[in-house]
């Protein structure tokens, strides 16, 4: 009994919720005479697509600055650093000249131009964090939404030539959705992308076996930045991070500037926040500009407190089992919810309720403990 | 010389103090002259927008005087609001009966919601903010829930019209027009004073009642109250005046007029105060004649052509002003409440308020139901004035805009007046109409200003914040600080090192 408890307890109820409907979906799903396999490619895929957005949490919450809202600035240099980089990559006329290899230099701009202007600007935004401590959250919240509106602003003002990304015939302003089929949309991830345009060497990419996909790329992608970011916080500068997070006291004493680590914490989780959404572009296929990232930090938060994080603790378990339950639930109640009552807006009213009850959830809890 | 020194000092703290209002202004202006917008077109949707927003801004006041800073759970009033407007236009109402029967609606549900939201607020101090906004968003989708799968999908529903062609949830919009589109815009002037004369009559009847039963005594206040409505009511039977109150606008200048002569009145009734009755110094007696002379200068500017052009094409719905001229009241007159001095002990330091004996939770509950009910009111005037329900749209931004234009005024997360609400909705919708004109004069692209006005209301509040947290960090750090309420170790999310 009193280990039924514990597990009951560790589990705790809204992950024991969440993950009962999950199950249930999927079972009814099934029962439906859906493809499993399908469900499962699809389950998979969504894991992955959100997977580093949801990581980006970890250095946030584990160095002290509490749920990290304003990851949008990370999504906003990621975004920046995806166009600079196909722009680039339309003006050297990379396709032409270098085949197979022009994806695959596209996707590293990107990410060099999103990770350089994440770190510095993450630098910035966690040296404004170090001044308003014990109200981190709303201020970066608002942080996190003026950026969005700024880039607002930049996305329309951009006058560039590749046509993938700017209006027609307008010379000024970016689409609201720019396709990444002929750059390095489903790279890492979709089997008829790397079939087709990569050579049979790197097929291992994205491949079938029956009617299941296995991106094995993202798969190695993903598990890679969550192993770093698992023996970042085993080694002498993550535990001194994560010291600061849960003793600012005790961590000053014993030498480690608190500020430092808040700031190094900051950095990186807006840094995880480009890499996230380019992995997730290109998972996707499509690069979101304008509103589309405006709500993406508060799906992150609510992942990894799904997962079991609280605001003061967050491990890798918590991102892979967050993200796992909080996708899957989206990705399976569509077809279900379309086949039993045909109200097609059910599954994002849905996530609404879910994502903004969890974290809800979480701030009550640790007020509660706090008193 | 340190006369001189004195003044520049003020007048350097007086900008310091009013540094975001100013600032904004310049920004206002800056726009205003780029768009090339006429005067009166600006000075006519600015009005308006008062008329349809300033209650709402309003709401957020006594929140903030107890403590609980801007009130992001103002959406869940707005949503009280539009549940009740759904019910009566479904039932077919409309008129100002039908704005009545909505407002019976609204207000018990507005009531529960505060309650409730006040119970969660009371588990997260410290971080009510953040969990307000949050708190918005859930209570949103669970708002879509109701609209777009119970109502038709559980709830079964006869009167098809309103529903989206499968059977189940509420369509995109809903037309107000016919049936609670102007309802409190359009009521009359006659009628206002009318039953604001029988109200009157009847307060001060039972006041009578109760003298003559010695339960109450009657004061000359009361006498004085009645005479002045007495002659209003009276004066109203007059052909020219009946016929100038039988409209349900009233023109800017003729407003402007009123609102000036009675400032003046009052004045002259100090004056009169301080002369005769009081017999002070004739010292105190600057300030009015200051006053007046002002009033005086304002009134010759109406004939200034160009200023009286503007001015006879603003006309203004009159009962909305009405009734935000009451919320003002009502804002300033709570403070001298025993509620209102509770709630600002409690604002300003709750371990104190504890200890005198203040019932700090019930408080806090209290602010936010009369919040979250005024809030619900002001999304009533703002639907019947704009006249369209957008049934998904019409509250998600309520109280981004509202926040953001009480910041703009010039209040912070701990004080909040009237006044700074007022100035802040002109300064915001200002910006509001003519973003888009100077955006397209600026770079060819409306759209650049529409995403300007954006990027100012969430970096306003940003910024706000910021500046707030920055310098309650601050004083926390302080060592010689000996705030009382640094021993509540609420501080989200981590407690601030002591």
């Amino acid at each position: 009994m009193k280990t039924l408890k514990k597990i009951y307890d560790d589990i705790g109820l809204p992950r024991l919720i969440i993950g009962l409907f999950f199950i249930f979906l999927v079972v009814t799903s099934i029962g439906l005479g859906f493809s499993p396999a399908a469900i499962f490619s699809d389950v998979i895929r969504r894991w992955l697509m959100y997977g580093t957005l949801v990581l980006a949490m970890v250095p946030g919450i584990q160095s002290g600055i509490g749920l990290n809202f304003g990851v949008s600035l990370g999504i906003s240099t990621g975004l920046l650093g995806s166009v600079l980089a196909m722009e680039i990559s339309f003006l050297r006329n990379w396709n032409e000249v270098l085949g197979a290899g022009a994806p695959w230099l596209t996707l590293l701009l990107a990410l060099v131009f999103g990770v350089v202007m994440a770190a510095v600007l993450g630098t910035l935004y966690g040296m404004l964090l170090n001044r308003v401590k014990g109200s981190e959250m709303t201020v970066s919240t608002y942080v996190g939404f003026s950026v969005i509106a700024f880039m607002n602003i930049v996305w329309l003002s951009l006058a560039f030539k590749n046509g993938e990304l700017s209006w027609p015939l307008q010379g000024q302003g970016l689409r609201n959705t720019a396709s990444l089929s002929g750059s390095f949309g489903g790279l890492l991830s979709n089997p008829d992308v790397v079939q087709s345009t990569q050579p049979a060497a790197m097929h291992w990419l994205a491949f079938r076996i029956g009617e299941v996909t296995i991106p094995l790329g993202l798969i190695l992608v993903f598990a890679l930045l969550c192993f770093f970011v698992w023996l970042f916080f085993r080694s002498k500068l993550g535990i001194a991070m994560s010291g600061a997070g849960e003793n600012q006291l005790f961590t000053t004493s014993s030498g480690i500037n608190v500020d430092h680590k808040r700031i190094q914490g900051t950095a990186i989780s807006t840094v995880l926040g480009a890499v996230g959404i380019i992995l997730y572009a290109q998972t996707y296929g499509f690069l979101q500009l304008y509103n589309a990232p405006l709500m993406m930090g508060f799906a992150s938060v609510a992942s990894i407190l799904i997962g079991g994080a609280s605001v003061h603790r967050a491990k890798i378990s918590h991102v892979l089992i967050g993200t796992l339950l909080f996708q899957g639930i989206l990705v399976t109640a569509l077809p279900v919810v379309n086949e039993v009552i045909e109200i097609g807006t059910l599954p994002e009213v849905l996530r609404i309720i879910i994502s903004n009850g969890i974290i809800l959830y979480a701030l009550s809890k640790t007020k509660g403990g706090n008193q | 010389m340190s006369k001189a020194n004195s003044l520049l000092k003020k007048a350097g703290s007086f900008l310091f103090d009013n540094k975001v209002m100013i600032a904004f202004s310049a920004i206002c202006l800056a726009a205003i002259l780029l768009s090339g917008s006429s005067l009166s077109f600006i000075v006519d949707g600015v009005f308006t927008r008062i008329g349809r927003n300033t209650f709402t801004v309003l709401a957020l006041i006594i929140p903030v005087l107890a403590g609980l800073g801007l009130n992001f759970g103002i959406v869940i009033g707005a949503i009280a609001a539009q549940i009740a407007v759904f019910c009566v236009v479904y039932w077919g109402m409309g008129g100002f009966g039908g704005m009545l029967l909505t407002v019976v609606i609204a207000t018990p549900l507005a009531v529960l919601f505060g309650y409730l939201v006040g119970k969660l607020f009371n588990r997260m101090k410290g971080a009510e903010m953040i969990a307000g906004l949050i708190l918005g968003y859930f209570a949103d989708g669970l708002y879509q829930l109701l609209f777009l799968v119970i109502i038709g999908g559980v709830i079964p529903v006869s009167n098809q019209k309103l529903i989206i062609a499968g059977g189940v949830g509420v369509k995109n919009t809903i037309d107000l027009t016919g049936n609670l589109k102007y309802s409190i815009d359009s009521v009359l002037m006659v009628d206002i004073v009318s039953v604001l004369f029988y109200a009157v009559l009847a307060i001060t009847l039972i006041k009578v009642v109760l003298h003559l039963l010695k339960k109450y005594q009657l004061k000359k206040n009361d006498i004085i109250l009645f005479g002045i409505v007495g002659v209003v009511f009276g004066v109203s039977y007059i052909p020219v005046v009946e016929r100038f109150l039988s409209t349900d606008r009233l023109g800017l200048l003729a407003a402007l007029t009123a609102v000036l002569i009675v400032l003046a009145l009052l004045q002259v009734y100090r004056i009169v105060k301080s002369l005769f009755i009081e017999k002070a110094e004739s010292k105190t007696l600057i300030k009015p004649i200051a006053s007046l002379v002002v009033y005086g200068l304002l009134y010759g500017l109406t004939f200034v052509p160009e200023i009286e052009e503007v001015l006879l094409f603003a006309k203004l719905p009159v009962l909305p002003f009405l009734l935000i001229a009451g919320l003002c009241w009502f804002n300033h007159k709570i403070l001298s409440t025993r509620l209102g001095q509770n709630m600002r002990t409690v604002g300003q330091s709750q371990s104190v308020a504890m200890a005198s004996g203040i019932n700090v939770d019930r408080t806090r509950v209290i602010a936010m139901v009369i919040s979250t009910v005024l809030a619900s009111w002001g999304q009533l005037i703002f639907l019947q004035n704009i006249g369209t329900f957008s049934t998904y749209g019409a509250h998600t931004q309520i109280a981004q805009f509202a926040i953001a234009a009480l910041l703009v005024g010039g209040a912070s997360v701990q004080k909040a007046t009237n006044k700074q609400a007022i100035i802040g909705v002109i300064l915001f919708h200002t910006l509001f109409i003519v973003a888009p004109q100077a955006g397209k004069q600026l770079f060819d692209n409306a759209q650049i200003g529409e995403y300007f006005r954006v990027f100012v209301s969430y970096g306003v509040i940003a910024l706000s914040l910021a500046m707030h947290a920055w310098k309650k960090f601050k004083k926390d750090d302080a060592p010689s600080s000996g705030d009382p309420d640094k021993e509540n170790p609420s501080l989200p999310p981590v407690p601030v090192e002591e």
